[in-house]
């Protein structure tokens, strides 16, 4: 009998050795890939033990961890939720972040690889590791001024610093309360971000970097800075002035906004054309600048390009042109050209700082749970779009655009304003997409904008950049001035 | 080696006038001083257990629970002195590993209340603590009563009944209960009870008393198969009616591990009693052959081996029964790793079930696999002493029972651990010792009790003849 229980006993070895070996697989061999899987809701609970960092507006917090008394030990909150909700993202509890909640993930949560150190001094000491925080270019002034212009129109607002690219303000409409997704409740946050995913005007997208739309004439701009670039024009250049163009190849007639010629002469000059805003002109620029230059031009300024900001903004498009018509079209914003806000106020930018593009940028700095400034962010450059001289003539040009141009309602009493507005065409019986960009003071910039209404600001295509979108950009721009 | 069928005192008789005043100068009470040592550090293990549980979970301390389990040291110190007089030469190892388990199981279930908010007679922690109360004095009943294992071969058909009226009581209308699926519960008032825990020590003694009486003719005839002895036909009785006891059990009970265990015991005692692999290979063809049929037939079976096979996918793990409990305690495994979280840090409570049938998986996320090996270890010695009760015996009845009762341990953590970690399908079986349940915590206690008399037995006899 003792030979059977001696194999008895061999089976009871081997039955625990399956055991041994099976739990040895488990918590070290298959962890990390357990560890990582989607459905493991003990990971994203541990990233919940850290406080995470705050994300910081001149000193004050737009979000903040604050000790909760469940699983998740702290309460992501967002104190001016809606007003900064293109900003900040969110923070939910199932899913990834968004904005910079998302972009500087690692920074807030303390997980990045910097931060190495630090987690092994709390393997070691038996702190809760913290997140650092983060420190915005955001001007609040800016922010709440554009926030308050923009009013209830759908659409995004961009102010930029022309000389650093910092940006001062980013509102994007309809917004959301971040707040709302913030909720540790799964399913709670799940249908909030469902109505949200399906609301009208797309809440949950950052229009001003990441909504595209046609330029329209607050391209013009580009087409004229390639044009004094090539060394063949100058602002006085003449271009033939007829009421009616047809687009080359097909039987497409095209106007100006007035259905007239531009100006009383047979010739306009660019200048004049732009100030007026005439399309013809610049649909004859276009086609005499060939496809090539424009790009070449609208590359240098950023178009083709996306950024980091550090969210990701998306790539503004001049796709380049075989097709004459289109190219004509090109020339004042139409055609396949398509731009952010974000694009459009660093063209002011770039027209305003002598030609120079700054790299476009939203964090400021990373500080350190114990208050060390971790990391600074220092304006970065681009790149040169133009020479100071052609900036200059552009800059000029747009500062008479509004002073006796067709950017009348961006005027400002006793500063010098420079802007464009633009009208664009989306389809045949589509709203117009209203727009402005500009810079002030012209005489030293200290804020470049780009305002964009979307739906035609609820005048179908009745209304126009100069009536709807040009007043915003004045709100704005008289707040940061002090007006 | 013969088989001493009648409890004859050959023992006393024989040189035991000559043994008796030696065994005094033998000093027995050394392996009580070391059972004491052992109880001393396991009640220390235990105690520093629920503090940190409080400091990790509560953040301060608490000490109701800690008396409480003070409470029961004093307890099972009781326990230790009873078997200073009664039982003086037992094993010193089962009970320390006995009581070292329990109180980790308690310091875990104490800790998923605290995250679950429960207290008073909510807190499963309580009711464990108040079931080990029960199951401990159940344990000094035994060895206070049974001075002589033998006594419960006299019973062998006494035992066999109540074990299958046991086992049917859950089938009964009016207490029997369904929980969690399974059926295998008796509810009278608000009391449950899981009678099937209690069965498996009968079954148990009635299986040593019955093997010894039969193992002659289950052992000694038969043809000759490939080189293995298989059994005549009429022989096949006993092991045809246990496979139908353990395939019902499957069937209408809904419970696979019970089935399981029921049927590997059987398995395993007769393979011991006549040393005919034939009828292992016999046992794991029907058992087999059951579990696939029963796989296909029945859709709580079919679930289980999908989840087995594969739990991650999103249709399994999504399903109502799918694999969601199984993948989530995977994670907790995971989430602990090597050094585990530190009692009262992970999150043992996202798993269902976190304090009874996944207390493994909670430990081990708590404590790590460093943890759990020595957890397994913990087991491992407990069987092994058990096997080695069944190695030195010197009566075929207690060398069975002993053998028995061991294994069924092992095939218990076996299947319970090896179900969690995906090395067999999961089923619904309770961890011995650790899992909060009192039927369970009472068994497992006879348990320790029924080891310990039978190895103060073997230690009593002058051994004559070690073979």
């Amino acid at each position: 009998m003792n030979r059977e229980i001696k194999r008895v006993s061999i089976v009871v070895l081997a039955m625990f050795l399956a055991l041994f070996v099976s739990t040895s697989i488990i918590q070290v061999g298959a962890a990390d890939s357990l560890n990582a899987d989607a459905r493991n809701s003990r990971t994203l609970y541990a990233s919940y033990q850290v406080q995470r960092g705050s994300i910081l507006v001149a000193g004050q917090p737009v979000a903040e961890s604050v000790p909760s008394k469940d699983t998740y030990n702290y309460q992501r909150e967002y104190p001016q939720g809606p007003l900064y909700s293109a900003v900040t993202g969110f923070f939910p509890i199932s899913g990834a972040p968004t904005g910079i909640e998302g972009s500087m993930n690692s920074e807030l949560s303390g997980t990045s690889n910097d931060d190495f150190i630090d987690q092994l001094q709390n393997l070691v000491t038996g702190h809760h590791p913290q997140g650092n925080s983060v420190e915005l270019t955001i001007d609040p002034v800016a922010q709440q001024a554009a926030y308050d212009a923009l009013g209830s129109q759908q659409g995004s607002v961009v102010v930029l610093q022309p000389k650093t690219g910092r940006i001062l303000a980013m509102v994007s409409k309809p917004d959301f309360d971040p707040n709302t997704l913030a909720v540790h409740n799964v399913t709670q946050v799940d249908a909030t971000y469902q109505k949200l995913l399906k609301a009208d005007g797309d809440p949950l997208i950052n229009k001003t970097i990441n909504e595209l739309n046609p330029p329209g004439s607050t391209f013009k701009p580009v087409v004229l800075s390639a044009a004094l670039e090539s060394g063949n024009y100058t602002l006085s250049s003449q271009m033939p002035n007829p009421s009616s163009f047809t687009l080359p190849g097909t039987s497409t007639v095209i106007h100006n906004d007035s259905l007239t010629s531009c100006g009383a002469g047979s010739t306009v000059s660019l200048e004049t054309a732009l100030i007026l805003s005439c399309n013809i002109p610049y649909a004859e620029l276009a086609i005499k600048l060939g496809s090539q230059a424009i790009k070449a031009q609208a590359q240098k300024y950023g178009f083709n390009t996306s950024f980091s900001v550090p969210m990701h903004a998306s790539a503004s498009q001049y796709p380049g042109y075989s097709d004459q018509a289109k190219l004509a079209m090109s020339g004042f914003g139409q055609a396949d050209d398509t731009a952010t806000a974000l694009q459009m106020a660093m063209n002011a930018a770039a027209i305003s700082n002598g030609g120079t593009v700054m790299q476009p940028n939203l964090v400021e700095s990373v500080v350190t749970p114990d208050l060390q400034v971790r990391e600074t962010f220092n304006p970065t450059t681009f790149g040169r779009a133009t020479s100071e001289t052609t900036a200059d003539s552009v800059a000029q040009t747009m500062v008479k655009d509004v002073s006796e141009g067709v950017a009348s309602n961006a005027r400002i009493d006793g500063v010098q304003v420079g802007g464009k507005t633009g009208t664009a065409q989306n389809g045949t019986n589509d709203p117009y997409t209203l727009w402005f960009t500009g810079f002030a003071p012209a005489n030293d910039p200290q804020f470049a904008i780009a305002v964009v209404v979307d739906n035609g600001g609820g005048l179908g295509q009745r209304g126009d950049g100069n009536s709807v979108a040009a007043p915003i950009a004045k709100k704005v721009l008289e707040a940061v001035l002090g007006k | 080696m013969t088989a001493p069928t009648s409890s004859t005192t050959a023992v006393s008789s024989r040189p035991g006038a000559a043994t008796a005043p030696l065994r005094r100068i033998r000093l027995p009470k050394k392996l009580r001083n070391l059972e004491l040592g052992l109880l001393i550090f396991a009640c220390a293990i235990n105690a520093i257990a629920v503090v940190l549980v409080e400091l990790g979970a509560l953040g301060h301390l608490d000490f109701t629970l800690v008396f409480l389990g003070a409470g029961l040291s004093v307890l099972v110190f009781a326990m230790h002195i009873v078997m200073r007089y009664l039982a003086p030469d037992a094993d010193p190892f089962v009970l320390p590993i006995a009581t070292v388990l329990n109180g980790i199981g308690i310091a875990e279930i104490y800790r998923i209340d605290i995250a679950n908010h429960d207290s008073g007679w909510e807190s499963a922690a309580v009711r464990q603590i108040v079931w080990t109360a029960i199951a401990v004095l159940c344990a000094i009943a035994v060895i206070v009563f049974i001075r002589n294992h033998r006594v419960l071969q006299r019973y062998t058909y006494v035992f066999g009944f109540s074990a299958l009226v046991l086992l049917l009581l859950p089938m009964l209308p009016v207490i029997g209960k369904n929980i969690n699926g399974a059926r295998v519960w008796i509810g009278i008032g608000p009391f449950s009870f899981q009678p099937g825990e209690i069965a498996k020590i009968a079954l148990a003694i009635f299986f040593a008393g019955y093997l010894v009486q039969s193992r002659d003719s289950l052992s000694m005839v038969g043809k000759k198969f490939l080189g293995i002895r298989f059994p005549r036909l009429r022989d096949l009785g006993p092991i045809l009616v246990l496979w139908i006891v353990s395939m019902a059990v499957i069937v209408f009970q809904h419970d696979l591990g019970t089935g399981l265990l029921y049927f590997g015991l059987f398995l395993v005692m007769l393979y011991v009693a006549t040393a005919r692999v034939g009828w292992v290979v016999i046992g794991l063809v029907l058992f087999v052959g059951g579990a696939l049929i029963a796989s296909r037939v029945l859709d709580y079976v079919q679930g289980r081996f999908q989840n087995w096979l594969n739990p991650f996918s999103d249709h399994v793990y999504n399903a109502t029964g799918g694999s969601y409990q199984l993948v989530q305690g995977l994670f907790g495994l995971a989430h602990g790793g090597l050094l585990g979280t530190g009692l009262g840090q992970g999150y043992p409570t996202v798993t269902p079930l976190a304090e009874s049938d996944y207390i493994i998986a909670s430990l081990g996320e708590e404590l790590g696999l460093i943890g759990l090996f020595a957890i397994l270890c913990l087991y491992l010695l407990f069987v092994s002493r058990g096997l080695r009760v069944g190695f030195a015996g010197q009566d075929d009845f207690g060398k069975l029972l002993s053998v028995g009762l061991a294994f069924a341990v092992a095939l218990q953590v076996f299947i319970v651990i090896g179900g969690i970690t995906r090395v067999i399908p999961l089923t619904g079986l309770t961890t011995p010792f650790l899992a909060a349940g009192g039927s369970s915590l009472v068994a497992n206690w006879i348990i320790v009790a029924l080891l310990l008399r039978l190895s103060d037995t073997v230690r009593n006899q002058p051994r004559l003849v070690v073979s």
